[in-house]
């Protein structure tokens, strides 16, 4: 593992949290915190793991990334524009009159948005069904699916990993961003997920545990795609809501404030 | 072209199965899933076909089949079998008398409910034929046939089977052959209906409606849906903007309740007035008033 990419990456991701935090706070618009959370996974898929091009953003063997937690698009959006799919400026067009860049995104809202998501548990279900038909077509593109833990609520989802699973779709490979805060409330609270990774491998599915903060991590898991032939693979990404923005770290609050404005300028001055 | 079903269709799929074993996919008791993954295959350039009983699908994978299908337009067909009282004897979580409400609301999604055998095979050519999301609401085997020889099935447009005067029949599904009947009943009785199958709901054929609405003096519509939502309603709809509306009109289909007893569909379509001699009568009775 080289130090220089790894701070390369860590460099996308500051660069992306602070566009982020910016365009979030600028419309006043929620799920802020969930986005921050998966900023090093999203930084990491696609800076170094996804096979994509985007001066070519339809290529047929291209992997494809469903970002099933669709509502914290901030991150999603981004990041395709720290990776050049899109100009910084199409930032500006979040929440915007008559622009595209919905909260949830709708596919092909910006070059790289493969799929429209928005109400939790519909991205891994089309996930399984790319997955079959590319192996079907003997189509070497991995499909990943970012879910968040709240979705893992959802019983579709459920009915996905089941049918992953049973299918043995080893181009499928789920990124659950773990941060253990949904939309009311604790997970543990609410719906206690864990033994979270006992309840995958039930499921026919092979489970690796991750920091998911930590691009070296995420860097190395994602070296061993599929982590075992005949069975779709799943990282546990265990994150902090609000990840980057002081004072609303792990809260629920990060879900749906943002920085005031004076607060922002102090942030962004960080950044 | 692939066949998706969620563990249904024994005594119908197996000839398709047999012959194409690669293009069949059961994927279970698992509706939502389902259609997502049709989803997931229309986004990859295939042509997925959900079967699956009409009242399954239609209600508890509507979410996917309005945001994964329709939001995105994708080229998914979804087909509905024992659609209306089909299933009579079953009970009412068998019945499926909100699906064509439900479908016609989604942009996007053509909705067609084909009156006879030699319908249904036209409807499945056209729908192949046309590139985004299509709901086909299907009856069961064996349904007597109406047309004498293969239609020439375009997706939007109805059919007139009888010519007629002053009185108009629109029928949609396999309720046909029983309006087919009553229109027989009702000519002994000195009426001469014309007799229209309207399989396409959605698109409605629009041209045909208003050479009706401009012709006729009394139009009724039949179905075997709630009188809430269906082919009547989205026939009313137009009649309610027309500026002119020199005919009364007039539903025929089935009250806003759930059926709460047990029958053959012979049985509960007499129950509910949709029996050929109760279609004679409701509309004999219309002209006594």
């Amino acid at each position: 593992m080289f130090q220089v990419e790894i701070s390369k990456l860590e460099r996308h991701a500051k660069h992306i949290r602070k566009n982020m935090i910016g365009m979030v706070s600028r419309v006043k618009g929620a799920h802020l915190g969930g986005g921050l959370s998966v900023v090093e996974i999203l930084t990491t898929l696609y800076f170094s793991v996804l096979k994509v091009d985007p001066q070519n953003p339809k290529k047929t063997d291209r992997d494809r990334l469903i970002f099933s937690k669709g509502h914290c698009a901030n991150a999603l959006y981004a990041t395709l524009v720290e990776r050049g799919f899109a100009p910084s400026s199409a930032l500006n067009d979040y929440y915007a009159n008559g622009k595209l860049l919905t909260g949830h995104p709708t596919r092909d809202c910006l070059p790289g948005v493969e799929v429209s998501t928005g109400s939790l548990g519909h991205g891994l279900p089309m996930g399984v069904g790319m997955a079959w038909t590319a192996r079907y077509d003997g189509q070497p593109h991995r499909i990943f699916a970012v879910l968040s833990d709240g979705e893992c609520d959802e019983g579709s989802t459920w009915e996905a990993i089941h049918s992953a699973g049973h299918h043995k779709l080893d181009n499928l490979v789920a990124v659950v961003d773990y941060n253990k805060i949904q939309s009311l409330g604790r997970t543990s609270e609410i719906l206690e997920l864990e033994p979270f990774k006992a309840k995958w491998e039930v499921f026919n599915w092979q489970v690796r545990e991750v920091n998911g903060h930590s691009i070296e991590e995420l860097l190395q898991v994602f070296e061993n795609l599929p982590f075992a032939k005949g069975h779709p693979s799943v990282v546990i990404a265990h994150t902090i809501k609000g990840k980057g923005l002081p004072g609303l770290e792990d809260t629920l609050a990060s879900h749906y404030q943002v920085p005031s404005a004076q607060e922002l300028s102090q942030i962004l001055e960080g950044y | 072209m692939f066949l998706l079903t969620g563990d249904l269709g024994y005594a119908a799929l197996e000839p398709f199965r047999e012959e194409f074993p690669d293009r069949f996919l059961n994927l279970g008791v698992a509706e939502q899933n389902l259609v997502g993954f049709a989803a997931g295959m229309a986004l990859s350039g295939k042509i997925p076909i959900v079967y699956s009983i009409a009242a399954f699908v239609t209600l508890k994978s509507i979410e996917q089949i309005r945001n994964d299908v329709c939001y995105q337009n994708l080229n998914v067909k979804i087909v509905g079998v024992g659609s209306g009282l089909t299933y009579s004897q079953y009970g009412a979580t068998h019945h499926s008398l909100e699906d064509i409400a439900l479908m016609r609301v989604l942009p996007n999604m053509k909705v067609i409910c084909p009156g006879d055998p030699l319908e249904v095979e036209g409807a499945v050519g056209a729908i192949l034929a046309d590139p985004g999301p299509c709901y086909l609401r299907l009856g069961a085997k064996g349904e007597p046939r109406i047309h004498q020889e293969s239609v020439d099935f375009r997706l939007g447009k109805g059919m007139i089977i009888k010519e007629g005067k002053g009185v108009a029949l629109i029928a949609c599904g396999n309720i046909l052959a029983n309006v087919i009947e009553a229109w027989g009943y009702l000519k002994e009785q000195g009426l001469n209906p014309r007799v229209i199958s309207m399989p396409t709901i959605k698109p409605l054929d629009e041209n045909l409606l208003e050479d009706t609405f401009s012709k006729f003096q009394h139009i009724f519509t039949i179905e075997e849906h709630s009188l809430i939502g269906g082919l009547g309603s989205a026939v009313a709809e137009l009649v309610a903007e027309r500026d002119r509306k020199p005919f009364s009109f007039h539903r025929i289909a089935l009250p806003d309740k759930f059926q709460e007893t047990a029958g053959w569909l012979d049985y509960m379509r007499e129950q509910n007035r949709l029996s050929s001699e109760a279609i004679a009568k409701t509309i004999l009775e219309h002209f006594k008033m």
